[in-house]
């Protein structure tokens, strides 16, 4: 498998749109009046003109706060270079002076750099000064000189016609074309080694020459107002749940390195916090998400008579996400358990949906106990789930729940606890399935336990 | 419909039910009807003038209603103080671009994959790595934990998606069990578990989503509608638990029946590939990350873009999003090295996280919201709280 090095086509796209910006800012940046100030600028015994100081706090006037970090970027790729030390493309906060690099030099203007003008660059710098070049310049030289051999006469000519043409130009205009041109290079020629900004990974998309159809559905739409404040609430309601926001307690572990928050909120605990108790009145699907809750409802739905409906929904929720192989067999226990005329643990389904779902057993597939699942999860909703949360059983589970204590910041916040590793996931399996004797699918754990416990 | 007033809008108005609207949606010709191509050519074109101006007139009637901004109606909420986030683990071990990540459901374990073929498991609180992979591809763009813990799915260059159960056996080669799930024609952009290890979801650069069946390795359905390179897609965390949504390199943004294959929503308002989609925790909508530098929201019932978080200053592409516990905060994860934090109700930037030297390339919540972890090209991932 090749991977493609960027082509030009590939660039009409996310790169342009970058660079392009990229360019706008520098365009305002150069406005006489409302740009940045510049002046000329003595570097040794010659003087550079338009040059400017102090980049890094006028860009701060002329920027917001991430100034630093956005102007980096634009020395970065080369967009501003400085002229001491001109090989690191690199924001100092200092007086260093910096330069705009001409437009004729910008990556979206010569896209892609071409082979012929490195070897060119580098010809010039070779015959301008013996021993100008640095090693990898002379590696990548000599690999150039072999690859592209048939035309190193017109290299070496236009090499000397570009170097006799410079030396007609007044020495100031002659720096500064060497230091722009060689910024450019370090860009698309970074040496080894070096952060090469113009890595855009993988090249894509693939070129599809599909043809498409046309087809029409229609779509039910909401009110905007009506999903707007539904936002509004769903971030209320969960605030306090939210730890990046609200902080969890006793601490959070990522910052405290205490893992008691993981140890209280665990799975299995002989007692829930208040903040997990409280979420299963969010919804139902909250609720049925918490394990404890699950079986919290089961127990209330055992006071009831009516957990073969819950069983049922678990049975099914086995059924589409369970093995492929055991749908069949899955599919008959239900069947068996909790539709047939006279079963044990018969759902109350009405009539319309019980035939269709009989008809579906004929041919029985992941998707066959859908209908009938949905019409005793809502019947749950609807009926049983609000009826729980006013009972007894739900209250007392709220009062006992704990509400864990804030850990004092440290008296020493420098000394760090031990982190202490937590048995793997995969250990835990491995333990049951010597326990059962024979191979488990690695399915959710809660579910299947639960189930295989009524089935 | 309810017709009733809402306190929290800034203007009383009544809510009126919109009538169904009709969308005219293109999907790919099915191979077999490749024959008939040139014949169908002329009738496609004039179908598709006839669509596009439909679509232009919906547009407008659209704009007609009276349309409130999330912003609008969030003007009451309580703004978000000073926001503060640091690096608390450094995870270096890659030895090149991390592309991918996920968590376990263990809320600390996490997994991720980079461009020299590494997939690595590590237990993030400690730092620690537990398992390492060496993939016979390199760019491997796709890596999940499985819901119970106990294997990873990954994927790139290979066009596959493989499962490696996690062997604690020291002296096991995890590459031994390994066992080819997904197949397709072109790279893995991304995969997924659904709610458990038998079903894994993957989006490829064919073009195409697809659902699998990992014992056996079965093609359950395949997801046709993208025009372009799939990058990335997210599971609905909704009650029934059917749909999807996929994000593309034809800046659309698909959400899909699991059931039937059909494509049911589309949205396409970015302006560039869509590198990235995430659910709003209630299921109700998704934000999306482009190489246009913005990141979107866009609301299910209301079918239509509802936020855009973009600013003048953000010039580098989004290449990975998510939100906190709550919904009220959105990561996003930028190719110029920083993470922004979006106020997703207000519409505004909370803070800008610095620390990575390369891009970031992916970044993930942790399950119960305490932190989320970043992956960057720099080789390192990054945990914050």
């Amino acid at each position: 498998m090749t991977i493609n090095t960027l082509a030009k086509g590939g660039w009409d796209r996310e790169q342009m749109a970058c660079f392009r910006k990229m360019e706008k800012v520098i365009v305002a940046m150069q406005d006489p009046d409302m740009g940045m100030k510049m002046r000329n600028q003595r570097l040794l015994i010659t003087v550079i003109p338009h040059a400017m100081t102090g980049v890094l706090g006028e860009l701060l006037l002329w920027c917001l706060t991430e100034a630093v970090h956005l102007s980096g970027m634009l020395v970065r790729y080369g967009y501003i270079y400085p002229l001491k030390e001109p090989r690191s493309l690199v924001l100092r906060p200092d007086e260093s002076p910096y330069r705009f690099q001409t437009p004729y030099f910008w990556t979206s203007t010569r896209w892609p750099a071409s082979e012929l003008d490195y070897a060119i660059y580098l010809a010039k710098k070779n015959i301008r000064k013996q021993g100008e070049l640095m090693e990898y310049e002379k590696e990548r030289y000599s690999l150039l000189h072999k690859r592209i051999n048939h035309t190193w006469d017109f290299v070496v000519m236009q090499a000397r016609e570009q170097l006799r043409a410079s030396k007609q130009r007044r020495k100031a205009d002659r720096i500064v074309l060497e230091c722009q041109e060689q910024a450019y290079w370090l860009i698309n020629r970074p040496p080894p080694g070096a952060h090469n900004v113009l890595d855009m990974g993988l090249e894509r998309p693939n070129n599809f020459s599909k043809t498409v159809g046309v087809f029409v559905y229609d779509v039910p739409s909401l009110c905007i107002c009506v999903c707007m404040c539904s936002f509004v609430k769903y971030s209320e309601q969960y605030q306090n749940h939210d730890p990046i926001m609200q902080g969890c307690l006793p601490s959070n572990p990522w910052i405290s390195d205490d893992t008691a928050h993981w140890t209280m909120s665990s799975e299995i605990v002989p007692t829930p916090t208040r903040l997990r108790v409280e979420r299963w009145s969010f919804s139902f699907m909250e609720l049925l998400k918490d394990i404890m809750g699950m079986r919290e409802f089961m127990l209330y739905l055992e006071k009831e008579f009516s957990a073969e409906n819950l069983c049922f929904w678990q049975a099914c929720e086995d059924i589409r996400h369970g093995e492929s192989s055991r749908i069949l067999e899955k599919v008959e226990d239900i069947y068996k358990n909790f539709l047939a005329p006279g079963a044990a643990r018969w759902v109350n389904i009405d009539s319309k949906t019980m035939d269709k779902t009989l008809q579906g057993l004929r041919h029985p597939h992941r998707f066959v106990m859908d209908d009938a699942q949905m019409h005793i999860y809502f019947l749950m909703k609807k009926d049983s789930y609000p009826r729980y949360l006013k009972s007894d059983l739900y209250k007392n589970m709220l009062a006992k729940a704990i509400v864990p204590q804030e850990t004092k910041k440290s008296v020493f916040p420098f000394m760090r606890r031990q982190r202490h590793s937590s048995p793997s996931p995969a250990q835990a399996v491995i333990q049951v399935t010597e326990e059962d004797g024979h191979a488990k699918g690695a399915g959710r754990a809660g579910t299947n336990s639960a189930a295989g416990s009524h089935v | 419909f309810p017709k009733q007033t809402f306190s929290l809008c800034c203007k009383p108005f009544r809510c009126r039910s919109l009538p169904a609207r009709r969308k005219y949606m293109r999907s790919p010709l099915v191979p077999e009807m490749a024959t008939q191509e040139v014949q169908l050519n002329e009738t496609l074109s004039h179908l598709k003038t006839e669509s596009d101006t439909l679509k232009t007139k919906l547009e407008e009637e659209r704009a007609k209603l009276h349309d409130v901004e999330l912003h609008q109606v969030a003007e009451k909420v309580d703004g978000l103080g000073q926001f503060v986030m640091k690096t608390r683990r450094t995870l270096k071990g890659h030895g090149n671009k991390v592309l991918c990540m996920d968590w376990c459901k263990d809320k600390r374990r996490i997994v991720s994959s980079s461009q020299d073929g590494k997939v690595i498991v590590w237990d993030a609180f400690t730092t620690n790595k537990e398992h390492a992979v060496t993939m016979p591809c390199t760019w491997v763009m796709a890596c999940a934990y499985a819901p119970s813990g106990c294997a990873v799915a990954c994927g790139g260059l290979d066009n596959k998606c493989s499962v490696y159960p996690l062997s604690l056996d020291k002296n096991e080669n995890l590459a031994a069990k390994k066992k080819s799930v997904a197949m397709h024609t072109n790279y893995l952009s991304a995969c997924s578990f659904t709610n458990s290890d038998m079903q894994i979801l993957t989006s490829s650069g064919d073009g195409t989503c697809a659902l699998w069946d990992v014992e056996s390795g079965q093609l359950l359905q395949s997801f046709h509608g993208h025009a372009a390179d799939v990058l990335c897609l997210d599971l609905a965390p909704s009650e029934t638990g059917n749909t999807f949504v996929s994000g593309g390199c034809d800046k659309k943004a698909n959400v899909w029946d699991m059931r039937s294959g059909q494509c049911i929503q589309s949205f396409e308002t970015h302006e560039s590939d869509i590198n990235s989609v995430r659910y709003y925790p209630s299921g109700d909508a998704f934000a999306s990350g482009s190489d246009d530098a913005t990141c979107r929201l866009y609301d299910l019932r209301a079918d239509r873009e509802v936020a855009i978080y973009s600013k003048e200053s953000i010039i580098f592409g989004v290449s990975s999003v998510d939100f906190s516990l709550s919904g009220r905060l959105l990561f996003g994860g930028y190719n110029d090295y920083t993470i922004n934090v979006w106020d997703v109700l207000k519409g505004t930037r909370v803070s800008i996280l610095f620390g990575h030297e390369n891009r970031v390339s992916t970044l993930r919540v942790s399950p119960d919201g305490t932190a989320f972890c970043s992956g960057s090209w720099d080789h390192t991932l990054r945990t914050w709280a």
